[in-house]
């Protein structure tokens, strides 16, 4: 059914209409009125629906951040899930305007598809988890070992890349469906499971017993995860670019959804610029100059985002890492909105 | 005054409107001319799309390193190969199951077939529930039923059941123990040796029969030389023939032929789903045979299994052979739900390789012209199959 979806948006290139100009996606959000995401099916603190149906996670907050800086209101947006195989051509289709779906960042990716990364909201590394019970404490360990993955991922590559560089052998079980993938880990037919750390953190706490399974401390990987645009529409390139970079400004400087109003009063000039009191920022991407202040308004700073869906104000309690600022010794570092 | 028009000359065929062959010619042409500029006009446009994109178009991909691993393939293959040759593996996958799963069809949905046309109230029940429930359940569910219960039920490998020595039945599947040694080579010339001698007994005894009326006892025959000359061959060769036991090592069972749980729920999955089907197909055809040919054949006292061989199977088999080419075709491409319990069939090595480098419209292609080919395999082999059996008019 997957590959159906798959050749259905395939064929759907074939009808597009072959004409491109500049703008092309930011006119038609601006007409349409809100903003199509793709984002994940369902992973916790990066997007999933809760019971009444309602999207949250890191992943939905730029999506939201997205739609606050063209239209002033964070409700303008809409989600299409998609799956790992489905993603890439949904955006090339035209059938999201933006996928913010945790997804890595690589040159093929950048190169090859028609598509392009416009920044990293997470970092993440693959890892590989395992029974408890198998003794095992280092992935140097697993030769000969079956290991679940879900096809048409980095994953499974990264995967591959690994064993061959440490002449290690194993036996991949590639399993579309995320909770099938699980299921087998679950009943032994696998002795690991591999995805991304993140990734394997939240899907650890919602297994029967947690604490019977560890995450090896081996990283198979770097995972820039971040939002992706078609090639094509610098405009719209940049407004996803900047709705990331104003959350992390807005951190740095300790602008948040709570003190957002006091803020405007503050005489420090960054802020200023950042909240609009001062210059012109917004009218370079063609919007409101009130932009990142109706984003931190709604949405919050990046921080925020973070400790709301992922951090200690979460079911998944994952340190910040090395997606805390760079001051506090992290990799996330905003542009400078001046 | 010459008189030519007075010899009746044949109209000289002009280019009429008239003319029903004109008319035919023409509406062909123009449907030609509008299928093609509609191809042309797909293909230009699909073409310029993908360009203006930027979005790699061609198929040089399939000489690139593929990076991926595969977990089960019957030739050769390692991440270091090409996507080439991952696709490959993918299409032998796919093959794979499908030659073992029309087998295993047929035969068990003949024997169903037949069980329910029974005279024993048990056997024709058992029979009819088994085909109306089987059929009615769809067959990705019952994949994940055969697939839970293998690695869900199954113990783990270090617990591996072990009902016949060298035998182990876990959740990594079902290992046996291989044969190997110089005598296989022996074995498998006597086995060949086998089977031609027993077509060629097979031309004599007919003939023999058509010239003296007298029934030579071929299956006996048969089964004899089955077996006697493969031993005979081991035998020659100084009978150094070993069974390679599977051993646990590390995680796994090494050693031996192993069946991976995957291939075996699929198998199960799609030899259990269709075998209802072929079961339904079998019933008809006997059926389709006249209360007549029965009575006639019982009349001039031929035993049943004959009766079945030469009177009611050549007619129902002309009833069977169109609707059973379905059934395999059927089966082939249901085994692309092969992904759901992950088994690396073509579908599923395709999937992956049109993500890595998101070439779709290449990749959806492939697995097409590789469905087609298969397709159309089985349908002109039936074909020439049932044009054999059809019914000669004299």
């Amino acid at each position: 059914m997957k590959l159906i979806k798959a050749a259905a948006l395939g064929a759907s290139l074939f009808f597009a209409a072959a004409t491109s100009q500049a703008g092309e996606t930011y006119d038609a959000v601006k007409a349409k009125g809100f903003v199509q995401c793709g984002t994940h099916t369902a992973l916790p603190g990066f997007s999933i629906a809760d019971s009444k149906g309602v999207w949250s996670g890191i992943d939905i907050d730029l999506c939201k951040a997205i739609a606050t800086m063209m239209f002033g209101d964070a409700t303008k947006f809409k989600t299409t899930p998609v799956t790992t195989q489905q993603r890439f051509t949904a955006l090339q289709s035209g059938e999201i305007d933006v996928l913010t779906r945790n997804t890595t960042a690589t040159m093929t990716r950048d190169t090859t598809l028609g598509l392009m990364s416009a920044g990293v909201n997470y970092y993440d590394s693959q890892g590989i988890m395992v029974s408890k019970e198998l003794g095992v404490k280092s992935a140097k360990e697993l030769s000969g070992a079956a290991v679940c993955v879900q096809p048409g991922t980095t994953t499974e590559l990264n995967l591959a890349d690994w064993f061959r560089a440490n002449n290690l052998d194993f036996k991949p079980v590639v399993i579309n469906s995320p909770d099938e993938a699980m299921r087998s880990y679950v009943a032994g037919r696998c002795d690991a499971f591999t995805t991304d750390k993140s990734g394997l953190a939240t899907i650890r706490t919602t297994l029967a017993n947690p604490d019977d399974h560890v995450i090896l401390p081996e990283d198979f990987s770097k995972e820039p995860l971040g939002p992706m645009v078609r090639q094509g529409d610098d405009q719209w390139f940049m407004v996803v670019r900047w709705a990331l970079n104003t959350m992390l400004e807005a951190e740095e400087y300790g602008i948040t959804s709570k003190n957002v109003d006091e803020m405007l009063k503050s005489s420090n000039p960054n802020i200023q610029r950042i909240l609009g009191v001062t210059g012109e920022m917004g009218k370079g991407l063609g919007l409101d100059n009130k932009w990142a202040y109706n984003l931190i308004k709604q949405v919050g700073n990046y921080g925020e985002s973070f400790e709301r869906n992922l951090g200690a104000g979460s079911a998944m309690k994952l340190e910040r890492g090395i997606n805390a600022q760079w001051r506090d010794g992290g990799l996330m570092y905003g542009w400078p909105i001046r | 005054m010459t008189n030519k028009t007075s010899v009746p000359q044949a109209p000289k065929r002009r280019l009429s409107w008239n003319d029903p062959g004109f008319r035919a010619l023409i509406y062909q042409v123009l449907i030609l001319g509008i299928v093609g500029l509609g191809v042309w006009y797909l293909v230009s446009n699909t073409l310029h799309n993908l360009a203006i994109r930027n979005i790699s178009t061609g198929f040089d991909f399939l000489h690139r390193e593929a990076g991926f691993a595969i977990g089960e393939s019957v030739i050769d293959y390692t991440p270091a190969d090409t996507y080439g040759r991952a696709i490959w593996v993918g299409i032998l996958n796919t093959l794979r199951v499908s030659v073992v799963g029309i087998i295993a069809a047929t035969l068990f949905g003949t024997m169903l077939g037949i069980a329910r046309l029974s005279k024993n109230w048990l056997v024709s029940r058992v029979a009819s529930a088994y085909v109306e429930v089987m059929r009615n359940i769809p067959l990705l569910l019952q994949l994940f039923f055969w697939y839970a219960i293998i690695t869900e039920v199954m113990p783990g490998p270090r617990s591996a059941l072990n009902p016949i020595p060298g035998v182990f039945i876990s959740n990594r599947g079902l290992k046996m123990p291989a044969l190997q040694g110089d005598a296989l080579d022996w074995m498998v010339a006597g086995l060949g040796l086998a089977i031609v001698a027993i077509i060629v007994l097979g031309h004599w005894a007919k003939k023999r029969q058509e010239a003296t009326g007298i029934i030579f006892p071929l299956v006996r025959a048969a089964l004899g030389l089955l077996v006697v000359l493969p031993v005979a061959g081991w035998l020659i060769s100084g009978a150094s023939l070993s069974l390679e036991m599977p051993v646990m090592k590390g995680f796994n069972f090494s050693g031996g032929i192993s069946l991976s749980p995957e291939f075996v729920a699929l198998l199960t999955g799609l030899i259990i789903y269709t075998s209802a089907f072929v079961a339904e197909v079998v019933r008809s055809g006997i059926q389709s045979v006249n209360r007549g040919q029965w009575e006639a054949a019982e009349a001039i006292g031929l035993p049943r299994r004959r009766l079945l061989r030469l009177v009611i199977l050549p007619q129902a088999l002309r009833v069977i052979v169109p609707p059973m080419t379905s059934q395999y075709l059927n089966l082939t491409k249901n085994s692309s739900l092969a992904v759901a319990v992950g088994y690396p069939d073509i579908v599923s090595v395709v999937n992956t390789t049109l993500n890595q480098t998101g070439q779709a419209i290449e990749g959806i292609l492939i697995i097409m012209a590789a469905y087609l080919t298969v397709s159309l395999s089985i349908s002109i082999f039936m074909n020439w199959y049932n044009k054999r059996i059809a019914l000669v008019e004299r």
